[in-house]
């Protein structure tokens, strides 16, 4: 068994040696995420410090604002911070909201079916159509919106008394919040989908058998078992998803309408048809003003709070499937 | 049983015949209450909206794409022109889209699979392997454009002015170099998760067996347990691959603002990274009809050749998913 080291590798590395370069490399990667988040809060700043809690307030039209901001960049001297982001917050929400509202129904659903009732044939069918949906860009997704729900919303679906009759404040195309919520909903399901069926196949066998034994039937003993047993995985699917949904700027830029608006429940159903900018495209918007200093601290400071509630939200799934795999998971 | 049929209890009788439950002999759902049928109903409906969701984005951009597709789109450049019979085709695009994947790929898959060697067979001190764990978590919840703004700043600064275009003492800071390193921290949890995911689906007995010969820790990973993961590996380089190439936000930031190549410098291939450029998600971004361009009908064509690439992306997935499976290298 005697084997001669293959001169190909090189020098022989020391386990400790080639131990301390990992660690180092690790601790590189550790700094880098810490650089990032310093680095957008530091720019941030002024914005927040400009503006206090109102930041997230509401208040005057967003749009005039970011121009202000920008224009005072362009002057020099006197910077104009004043920011109220709550138009934007607001539509984030509503769009974030909506759309795992639906995803949570409909992925809950689907990996139920994925796991326990489709037929062999279906579920050879389902899996890589989720993983599809799943790996197809945001903007192929925002593209077939632009040409194909965003005209059948506006020509279909709004009427005309709807269209005049906020004629004077903001024009129904069919860039709206339905459409943005409606694919949004299709890029997120799949993510839920994979981490649902993760968790209701790690669900101890004998609990089903058990329940089986009872007499149950097989769909209560799902319910009643299986899906409050990967309860873990629901929440973590979930969690991750509106962190997805949240970061999303490319395809709800293109959708949503990319007008600071802020569509009004109590208006009645015609809000869904409004249009409306969540945070994230309106930095994919703003981009070419970042040259301009106070312009750039407010796209910072958009930035800063999805990134917070980004992280938030996935580190929140992470701690909910860590507590998945300790006491499920035996498969 | 068919007593039940006829009149369905609330409780379903309390003995059922002995059966082995999952595969064997399948319970039908005539038995079931109206409530629980409607719910499979359910399961039914929305599995088959998925999948005619994704029937119809295929079909629909294979339509659309064959209309409108020129292979001479594939070979010409991007023009400036006043219809879209003028604009030329997206070659320089495409061109990006390959030069990003190649670049953010090559950078994302070495560091990937040394965090996750170093998470799944060293692992000390045990806190950082947490701290690290989360850091990875954290990069893949982080949006791609809060990446983009980031990347902004390290790419503008002077110390790296040389990865991109200055004029006048201001970096310019778009770059295939700036777009490439940021898109690899989109890939990079992805081949790290399905590294870990090979590592440690390897027994440990195989480690052991490999110490007992005298080989070192280092030595095992490199000569026994990499290569016994490589379908993993490969995998979770193949969906960062997908992640960078579908990517959009990082292109417009920190490489778009053109449909051409733009070099700097003199030195091939240098020249060409260092300057701006375009991605096929870019151009589709830029030709649809919210975008500069508006030129759906290119848009269409270059959406077409991108979906092309997710799905042989998908595709190879899969080819490696059931070659593993097939030599019983794969877990589960």
């Amino acid at each position: 068994m005697e084997e001669s080291y293959p001169s190909e590798y090189g020098p022989k590395w020391s386990d400790q040696r080639a131990e301390r370069m990992l660690g180092a490399l690790v601790c590189a990667v550790v700094g880098l995420l810490l650089a990032l988040i310093v680095t957008v809060f530091i720019k941030a700043w002024p914005s927040f410090s400009h503006n206090g809690l109102a930041w997230f307030g509401a208040g005057g039209s967003v749009e005039e604002q970011l121009n202000q901001i920008y224009l005072s960049g362009l002057e020099g001297a006197n910077y104009v911070y004043t920011f109220h982001a709550w138009t934007l917050i607001w539509s984030t929400l509503l769009i974030t909201g909506g759309a795992v509202l639906l995803a949570l129904f409909s992925a809950l659903f689907v990996s139920v079916f994925i796991v326990e009732f489709a037929p062999v044939w279906m579920r050879d069918i389902l899996q890589p159509v989720v993983r599809f949906l799943a790996s197809v860009p945001s903007v192929i997704y925002g593209l077939l919106g632009v040409l194909v729900i965003v005209p059948f919303i506006g020509n279909h679906l709004v009427t005309e008394p709807q269209k005049a009759s906020v004629a004077g404040v903001i024009s129904l195309s069919g860039y709206s919040l339905l459409a943005g919520v409606l694919i949004l909903t299709v890029m997120i399901a799949p993510l839920m989908v994979s981490i649902f069926s993760d968790g209701l196949r790690s669900v101890r066998p004998g609990w089903l058998e058990g329940s089986l034994a009872l007499g149950v039937n097989r769909w209560r003993t799902t319910w009643k078992i299986a899906v409050r047993s990967a309860r873990p995985a629901i929440v973590a699917g979930t969690v991750l998803a509106v962190a997805r949904a949240i970061g999303e700027a490319v395809m709800l830029g293109m959708v949503s309408g990319s007008v600071a608006f802020a569509p009004n429940p109590a208006d009645g159903m015609i809000f869904i048809y409004e249009p409306s900018r969540p945070l994230a495209p309106t930095i994919v918007k703003n981009i070419d003003s970042l040259g301009s200093a106070p312009s750039n601290a407010t796209l910072f400071a958009i930035a800063a709070v999805l990134l917070l509630s980004a992280a938030f939200f996935s580190m929140a799934g992470w701690v909910a499937r860590r507590a998945m795999r300790k006491y499920g998971a035996t498969a | 049983m068919e007593s039940s049929v006829a009149t369905p209890p609330p409780n379903p009788p309390a003995a059922p015949p002995p059966r082995k439950p999952a595969t064997a002999a399948v319970e039908g759902s005539a038995t079931w209450q109206l409530s629980d049928r409607i719910g499979l109903a359910a399961c039914w409906a929305l599995g088959l909206l998925f999948c005619a969701i994704a029937v119809a984005i295929v079909v629909y951009l294979l339509i659309q794409g064959l209309t409108y597709l020129k292979p001479s789109m594939l070979v010409t450049p991007a023009e400036a022109g006043f219809s879209q019979s003028q604009t030329g085709g997206f070659s320089d695009a495409l061109i990006g889209t390959l030069i990003v994947g190649t670049m953010g790929i090559a950078i994302a898959l070495p560091i990937g699979i040394a965090i996750a060697v170093w998470l799944v067979e060293y692992g000390r001190p045990a806190g950082l392997a947490r701290i690290t764990e989360s850091t990875i978590e954290a990069i893949a919840g982080i949006p791609s454009i809060v990446l983009a703004l980031f990347g902004t700043v390290i790419f503008s600064s002077t110390a790296l002015g040389f990865l991109s275009r200055t004029t006048e003492g201001i970096v310019f800071g778009r770059s295939f170099f700036a777009a490439s390193t940021m898109l690899s921290l989109v890939a990079l949890p992805l081949v790290v998760a399905s590294t870990r995911e090979g590592l440690n689906a390897i027994p440990q007995h195989v480690r052991e067996a490999s110490y007992a010969v005298g080989k070192t820790k280092i030595a095992t990973v490199r000569r026994i347990l990499l290569p016994t993961a490589r379908p993993q590996v490969a995998t979770g380089a193949m969906l960062g691959l997908g992640r960078i190439i579908g990517d959009t936000a990082i292109i417009v930031v920190l490489l778009g603002a053109t449909q051409n190549f733009a070099p700097v410098g003199s030195t091939f291939p240098l020249n060409y990274l260092r300057g701006a450029g375009t991605t096929l998600t870019n151009f589709v971004y830029e030709a649809s009809p919210t975008g500069n361009l508006n030129q759906p009908q290119k848009a269409y064509a270059a959406a077409f050749v991108l979906l092309l690439m997710v799905l042989a992306l998908n595709a190879a997935v899969d080819v490696v998913h059931r070659r593993a499976r097939k030599a019983g290298t794969w877990s589960h």
